[in-house]
């Protein structure tokens, strides 16, 4: 009888190994997990313990630092400012025109430009973006979700034209539009033809791109607009699962496209529940896999997971003290063994970070990798009877809210969620949460430090925060109309003519017309409008 | 009539302008001053100031709340209150949501009424309003 114990240690002596000593301060030698011979190992279904064997022994977690400002020339600098740092991902913030598909001489753009992200109008500043940035080692991951399938296009056509071919192509697009129904609110098109641009993207990279994550499956958004993390754990699994079914149905093999989903949680300050989440989400979404969806690979079931500490914990009285949050929240990820990790930086209540906050927050990750030795120990909180209980409950009280949602869609989670939107379930749902969290914090019931508690020195001056200029914006326009004074005109037109007959035909992939329009300089507030034409737009009932 | 009374019939337009779609706030500042005896009315997301000022002509609402987080609020919080007076109503416009400390003067010297900033109780939200609406009222 082989034990569980001794299939773990062949897959743990299988992998690589940091070369690094594995022992206390103190000179304990420290084992890469403890538990009973036949408990749950690491890498073991249903992975509630790690998606992997050796976990952080073999590799520590990437610290990815979300960037993004300005013009794409400012970006690009401070993405080589990350990387000469020791970042070793690159995570891309892009403006809120270029999040709704709007260029930056849109009316709506006005007083927005480069001011939440970096401002991408066309190719052109796409190939300033990743500029002397090294596409073959470095990962990208790009948060942008309606207009994904565009950006994706000017990422993969930028790449070739420099060198490196799409099928080295490392990295992650966010292109979850379900939540952004849900929480974030940047959405374009109506849910249905924004479904059918995911489901172009998850084919074209299963076919071409085999080290691309066709989505990040966010629940970060869930969190930061008021969910509890019950709530933030069911809606990111339910989408997943409407992402399964929605490739399913376009006839994709499960285990042709699920190994390379990915998901985006929040780390907030309730430490414990926070990595009972991480380990019931791994259980969770294992046992569905392999259960309701048929599927065999192991890397399927494998849930893999991004970490960004909570920017609404953050607080703008007494910022530094935001430094300490981080760092708790951060420390949650870590334990709870995310794969990679954002930390917030102290000032973000007020405004972007500065460079010297955004160091001070990457300094957080590399004290917790180098110096606290809580990387030795894969889930060092497995067995625990407090994280084990919550985690068992995070579990039951989720699969509570799927049986609601799969009930919404008469069975199928792909429409559950989609009427969940349209009824304003969800929303109604996370707002109620927020709600509710807001009463606990005005009846004291919950103390926030600096807030409502402990308040010397709350008067002195606020720190130097960074300052967007409206110069970018106007720098952003003069760029736009030289591009399109300098391009074929009569391509662009046919490119565009392209797009729109194709978006009316739900049998066509629209990513080779996307990568041929933006191939010539077509813009993407141009492609949105030419895919909005067909699509329609989404409006959202006000409710409070 | 006592101001008290006076003001919890008041209306209230609550207001997203711009591309920012955080509304986690907004929808918790509506139901405070819900709760606190308000008429609130919310527009929805993505208004120009123009649609803004027109819904508050037309629903002849006595203050405007924008909700701004994106960095934004320099840019369209005075075009908004350009709008309403265009419109030649005088409706008070309260920003909240987040605004360095540096900006806060200058927003008032362009129209703004009142500023509210990260970490404002539901105390602090309903007197702050209150506040600007006898102040509106007055002789």
């Amino acid at each position: 009888m082989v034990t569980n114990r001794q299939r773990w240690e062949a897959e743990f002596g299988a992998s690589p190994r940091r070369d690094v000593g594995f022992a206390t301060m103190s000179g304990i030698p420290v084992e890469p997990v403890y538990g009973p011979d036949d408990g749950e190992f690491p890498g073991q279904y249903p992975y509630t313990r790690g998606p992997y064997a050796s976990m952080y022994r073999s590799k520590l977690w990437t610290m990815r630092m979300f960037a993004g400002f300005g013009t794409a020339d400012d970006t690009n600098w401070r993405f080589k400012e990350i990387i000469k740092a020791g970042g070793d991902g690159l995570s891309t913030a892009f403006d809120m025109p270029t999040l709704l598909g709007l260029d930056s001489d849109h009316p709506m753009a006005l007083g927005e430009v480069g001011r939440c992200g970096v401002a991408i109008d066309s190719l052109a500043d796409m190939e300033d973006l990743y500029s002397g940035i090294d596409l073959d080692r470095i990962t990208t991951s790009m948060t942008i979700n309606s207009p994904a399938a565009v950006v994706f296009a000017m990422f993969v056509a930028q790449a070739e034209r420099a060198g490196t071919h799409r099928s080295r192509l490392g990295g992650t697009l966010q292109n979850d539009i379900l939540k952004e129904y849900q929480a974030q609110k940047e959405f374009v098109f109506p849910p249905r033809p924004s479904m059918r641009l995911v489901r172009d993207t998850i084919s074209f990279t299963a076919a071409e791109m085999p080290r691309w994550h066709s989505i990040s499956i966010s629940g970060y958004h869930i969190r930061e607009a008021g969910s509890t993390a019950v709530e933030e754990l069911a809606f990111t699994l339910a989408n997943g699962f409407a992402y399964v079914e929605l490739a399913i149905q376009a006839g994709l093999p499960v285990d042709s496209f699920a190994p390379r989903l990915s998901f985006f949680f929040n780390a907030h300050i309730d430490f414990f529940e926070e990595i009972a989440k991480y380990r019931a989400a791994r259980r969770v979404w294992a046992r569905w896999m392999k259960e309701r969806y048929g599927a065999q690979l192991e890397r399927s079931m494998q849930l893999r997971f991004h970490t960004q500490t909570a920017g609404v914990s953050l607080t703008a009285q007494q910022p530094e003290v935001n430094i300490v949050r981080t760092a708790i929240e951060a420390l949650a990820g870590v334990l709870g063994g995310t794969q990679s990790l954002h930390t917030n930086s102290m000032d973000e209540a007020m405004a972007l970070p500065t460079e010297k906050s955004a160091r001070i927050a990457l300094r957080t990750q590399q004290v917790i990798a180098n110096e606290t030795n809580v990387a030795h120990v894969a889930d060092p909180l497995g067995g625990s009877w407090y994280v084990e209980s919550l985690t068992d409950e995070v579990e039951r009280q989720a699969e509570e809210l799927f049986a609601h949602i799969l009930e919404l869609g008469d069975g199928s989670m792909l429409d559950g969620v989609i009427t969940g939107i349209e009824e304003n379930w969800f929303q109604g749902r996370i707002a109620d949460s927020a709600f509710e969290l807001e009463r606990k914090f005005n009846r004291n019931e919950r103390i926030i430090v600096g807030v409502n508690g402990f308040t010397d020195g709350n008067d002195e001056a606020q720190m130097p925060l960074l300052r967007i200029t409206g110069e970018d914006e106007a720098r952003q326009r003069k760029r736009l109309s030289e591009v399109k004074a300098d391009r074929d005109q009569s391509a662009v037109d046919s490119s565009l003519a392209r797009v729109r007959a194709e978006a009316a035909d739900p049998e066509v992939n629209l990513m080779p017309a996307l990568i041929e329009a933006v191939g010539r300089y077509a813009t993407l507030g141009e492609l949105m409008g030419a895919m909005g034409d067909v699509f329609g737009r989404h409006v959202e009932v006000p409710t409070i | 009539m006592s101001d008290q009374v006076q003001h919890a019939k008041a209306r209230v337009l609550v207001a997203k302008v711009g591309l920012d779609g955080h509304d986690r706030g907004i929808k918790v500042v509506a139901r405070i001053l819900r709760d606190a005896g308000y008429e609130v009315i919310y527009t929805g997301l993505f208004q120009t100031p123009e649609m803004v000022a027109a819904s508050a002509v037309d629903e002849d609402v006595d203050l405007v709340g924008l909700s701004m987080l994106s960095g934004a609020h320099m840019t369209l919080a005075p075009l908004v209150v350009e709008e309403i007076r265009r419109r030649g109503a005088e409706i008070p416009v309260v920003v909240g949501g987040i605004v360095p400390d540096a900006d806060i003067a200058e927003l008032k010297t362009l129209g703004v009424a009142a500023v509210l900033t990260p970490g404002a109780t539901a105390d602090q939200i309903v007197s702050d309003v209150a506040a600007v609406l006898a102040s509106f009222s007055g002789p």
